[in-house]
């Protein structure tokens, strides 16, 4: 039940947001400071989020493949690889430590 | 927006004009880049079901967030979230704040692709990362608005449609964290955070978040650090903001 709360509560929250986007009158959120910050707290939010999912479990801080498949998915945007390679790097990288016991 | 034109080539008197640079694009051409884009990102669809499933949620939750939420970071940081067992409320908090940037994409999309008002609700569900992408770099509003319309579907089919596939696939594969699937979900935020470090001030801030998160992973319950990690982006921003009118008041101070 929980679940289908968050998926709820999401999925409107989600949707009101990009519909005000195309309802409002062009310069009401045009200021600034406004635009500075929703261009920036995506780049928070993604940074702590890629940290959390690679080194945490529950409440504790892990160390595992993952850190490796990460590392491969950076390696891979340094060389320009498409979206899906960057992920699919990981996800080899990540089997690939763990299969030698990593 | 006159500012997202390329001006126009100055011609030689007579010459033809080049339909190329006169329309600055093709109808073919715009739908061959949305295509491109559509299937490209709709393919990692499968990623998110994949995850999701392994995260413990149900098929028909997994297709639903794909339906109703329709974006993608979003997804993945709620079934993240649920997965640490938060609270409901605080994991759709994450969920929300990380959509809130799809505002600001219709706020651009409103005014470049001119749409009748009862239509907008209709074209809301498909303003996010990739349509606006694929929007803002054609040149005229016939363009774009093809842009919009193929990049949107084609990601909405094949995004619910590799979901599907993922969740099915996940629950085949069981052990999916053998496959090394559970770093398809950090590695699809680490695939969208890159392009955004352009500058020393997007690198803070991330730096920040970073560190904020680790610190408070041990500390604060489940869902709750990363809301406080998003703090980053406007602690950043009043420093810099502390810093610049700094300057210009030592600036003052030796005009004087």
């Amino acid at each position: 039940m929980n679940i289908w709360i968050a998926i709820a509560v999401t999925a409107v929250g989600c949707y009101a947001v990009k519909l005000l986007g195309l309802l409002v009158p062009v310069g009401v959120l045009e200021k600034p400071l406004v635009k500075r910050m929703a261009a920036l707290l995506p780049v928070a939010l993604l940074a702590a989020l890629t940290a959390q999912q690679t080194f945490a479990e529950g409440q504790n801080l892990i160390l595992d493949a993952k850190a490796a498949g990460l590392l491969a998915a950076a390696v891979a945007f340094v060389l320009r690889a498409p979206f899906l390679l960057i992920i699919g790097a990981a996800v080899v990288v990540t089997a690939g430590v763990r299969a030698l016991g990593g | 927006m006159a500012e997202q034109q390329t001006p126009a080539p100055i011609r030689a008197e007579g010459t033809a004009p080049d339909p190329l640079t006169a329309l600055g694009k093709t109808d073919s051409a715009v739908v061959r880049d949305a295509l491109g884009v559509g299937f490209a990102v709709g393919l990692s669809g499968f990623a998110f079901g994949v995850t999701s499933a392994s995260n413990g949620l149900s098929l028909l939750q997994t297709c639903a967030l794909s339906l109703l939420v329709f974006t993608g970071a979003s997804q993945f940081a709620l079934v993240g979230a649920l997965a640490g067992g938060g609270n409901p409320v605080t994991a759709a908090a994450g969920a929300f704040f990380l959509g809130v940037r799809n505002a600001f994409y219709g706020l651009r999309l409103s005014q470049l692709l001119e749409l009748p008002r009862w239509v907008r609700p209709f074209a809301a569900q498909w303003v996010i990362d990739e349509t606006t992408a694929v929007t803002l770099a054609q040149p005229t509003r016939r363009a774009r608005r093809i842009g919009f319309v193929v990049t949107g579907l084609s990601l909405y089919v094949l995004w619910n449609l590799t979901t599907l596939l993922g969740a099915l696939g996940a629950e085949a594969i069981g052990d999916t964290a053998a496959w090394g699937l559970d770093a398809a979900g950090p590695a699809t935020f680490l695939a969208l955070l890159a392009p955004m470090l352009r500058s020393t001030t997007e690198r803070a801030v991330a730096a920040l978040a970073v560190v904020l998160m680790l610190g408070l992973v041990p500390v604060l319950p489940n869902g709750v650090p990363v809301l406080v990690a998003a703090l980053a982006a406007p602690l950043v921003l009043f420093v810099q903001g502390r810093r610049a009118s700094a300057g210009t008041n030592s600036r003052e101070g030796t005009d004087r």
